[in-house]
């Protein structure tokens, strides 16, 4: 277990990664609403993205908490 | 940003997030946790010196609250054993399942099951040396199993090199051979003749290898050179799906939440994306074309990090999703030990089974996406590298 600056630090992390993949959902989802027929390759673009984040907020988990 | 419209509404909610992960840090069990440690640590050191280290490990054991035995339980499942434990009985000390090989290099080859160990109750002993299992790691002992141990509580004793079918080997071994007799049998369809239709099972893997060429890389490695990397996209899609998949079973395998099994397969990424590279690569490395010369200075050992951050994300990517699934899992089925006062024995089963439930087809899902991300993921690393100069000018 981490000591509380470390949890703190990857909590924050955690929210900032939390709100990046709000963004991108949110911004796919109108990208899909507005160009419909294009939605594949939004959703891999948006995947990529998200697992990138992801990452980010895996390993602020690992090495902090 | 919706953060700069609602400033005030956003900053009570980072702080309402930080309260909870600040309590998190310190709850009241934990420092009773740390108490009884010390204490049955204290009391293992006092049975040490006289050679009953068994006896206090058992003492130990029965010390622990449901929590506390829940927690060791969910640790347990996500390492790496050298036996399936299938069921235990805890009252009379008996497990269900099957060893595997233990397999030592100590002054020859040395080959015994890993039933000798009795899950760590007894010492193992082969051809006149003898060897302990503690905490899933083997030690080299005397015949009374005497451990040495360090300040931290940990052994010191020497450890023989260790080249076990373990959990994890062992289910690497069998997924590799269902891949092969899956795969050979799609690819004698194709060898028999190019308009041949595959049959049975390979009929379902047909669109799943399409689909690993035509949508993850095709598009991120390019027409031209694509075909270079096929096999190892589609070993490395289907190696870790089949592993996850394996892993929901309930034979509580864990493979891909083993950080060295993502360590190979990213190092594996690494090793291919810097060996295809071609001089475009290195020179955006150490050389950026387009930016001013001190920033080509600083952008160089960022590239340079590049290299290696890009792999590792990969390796904790995997490691840490399948992980938090099993470890989600565990402590959803603990619900039923844990709610049993409250919600009876029925209710507990009830919310625990429907929650199970729920989580395994997500994990069902995220198993798919896990590997396809990898996969996505090595090819998009791999395109980058092979990229030539005015492609690259045309992505951005």
């Amino acid at each position: 277990m981490g000591t509380i600056p470390n949890l703190v630090g990857a909590g924050l992390i955690v929210i900032g990664a939390g709100l990046g993949l709000g963004k991108i959902g949110g911004s796919a989802m109108d990208a899909i609403a507005r160009q419909p027929e294009a939605a594949g390759k939004i959703q891999t673009a948006m995947i990529i993205i998200g697992a990138l984040l992801e990452g980010l907020a895996f390993g602020a988990l690992i090495l902090g908490a | 940003m919706i953060i700069s419209k609602k400033p005030v509404r956003s900053l009570t909610a980072i702080l309402i997030g930080l309260i909870s992960s600040v309590a998190m840090a310190n709850p009241v069990e934990d420092t009773t946790h740390v108490k009884t440690e010390t204490a049955s640590h204290t009391e293992q050191v006092a049975h040490e010196t006289a050679n009953h280290e068994t006896e206090a490990h058992t003492e130990k054991h029965e010390a622990l609250s449901p929590k506390e035995k829940i927690n060791e339980h969910i640790q347990h499942h996500l390492a790496d054993s050298y036996d399936f434990t299938l069921y235990s009985d805890e009252e009379a000390g008996t497990h269900v399942g099957f060893p595997l090989p233990v397999i030592l290099i100590d002054d020859g080859l040395k080959v015994f099951s890993a039933s000798a160990f009795h899950h760590g109750e007894t010492v193992a002993n082969v051809d006149g040396a003898y060897y302990k299992l503690v905490h899933n790691k083997i030690y080299k002992t005397d015949a009374e199993g005497t451990l040495e141990l360090d300040h931290h509580g940990h052994p010191t004793n020497e450890m023989p090199l260790n080249f076990s079918i373990t959990k994890n080997v062992f289910s690497l071994l069998i997924t590799s051979l269902l891949l092969f007799l899956m795969f050979t049998a799609l690819a004698r369809t194709y060898k028999k003749g190019p308009n041949n239709l595959p049959t049975g099972f390979s009929r379902v893997l047909e669109p799943l290898v399409l689909f690993v060429r035509d949508e993850i890389a095709r598009p991120n490695i390019g027409e031209k050179k694509y075909k270079k990397f096929m096999p190892f996209l589609l070993t490395v899609f289907f190696l870790i799906w089949l592993l996850n998949l394996i892993g929901l079973t309930p034979l509580g395998i864990n493979v891909t939440g083993n950080i060295a099994v993502t360590f190979c397969l990213a190092f594996v990424t690494l090793i291919i994306t810097n060996f295809s590279a071609n001089k475009d690569y290195w020179g955006h490395i150490f050389w950026m074309p387009g930016v001013p010369a001190p920033m080509k200075i600083i952008l160089a050992p960022i590239e340079v990090l590049g290299i290696f951050t890009k792999p590792f994300s990969l390796m904790i990517r995997l490691f840490a999703n399948i992980t938090a699934g099993h470890a989600v899992m565990m402590g959803l089925l603990a619900i039923i030990f844990l709610f049993k006062n409250l919600l009876g024995t029925g209710g507990s089963i009830g919310v625990s089974l429907a929650l199970t439930t729920f989580i395994s087809l997500i994990e069902l899902l995220v198993a798919f996406l896990q590997a396809f991300i990898f996969t996505m993921m090595s090819s998009l690393f791999i395109g980058m590298a092979v990229q030539e100069h005015d492609h690259h000018d045309d992505h951005h």
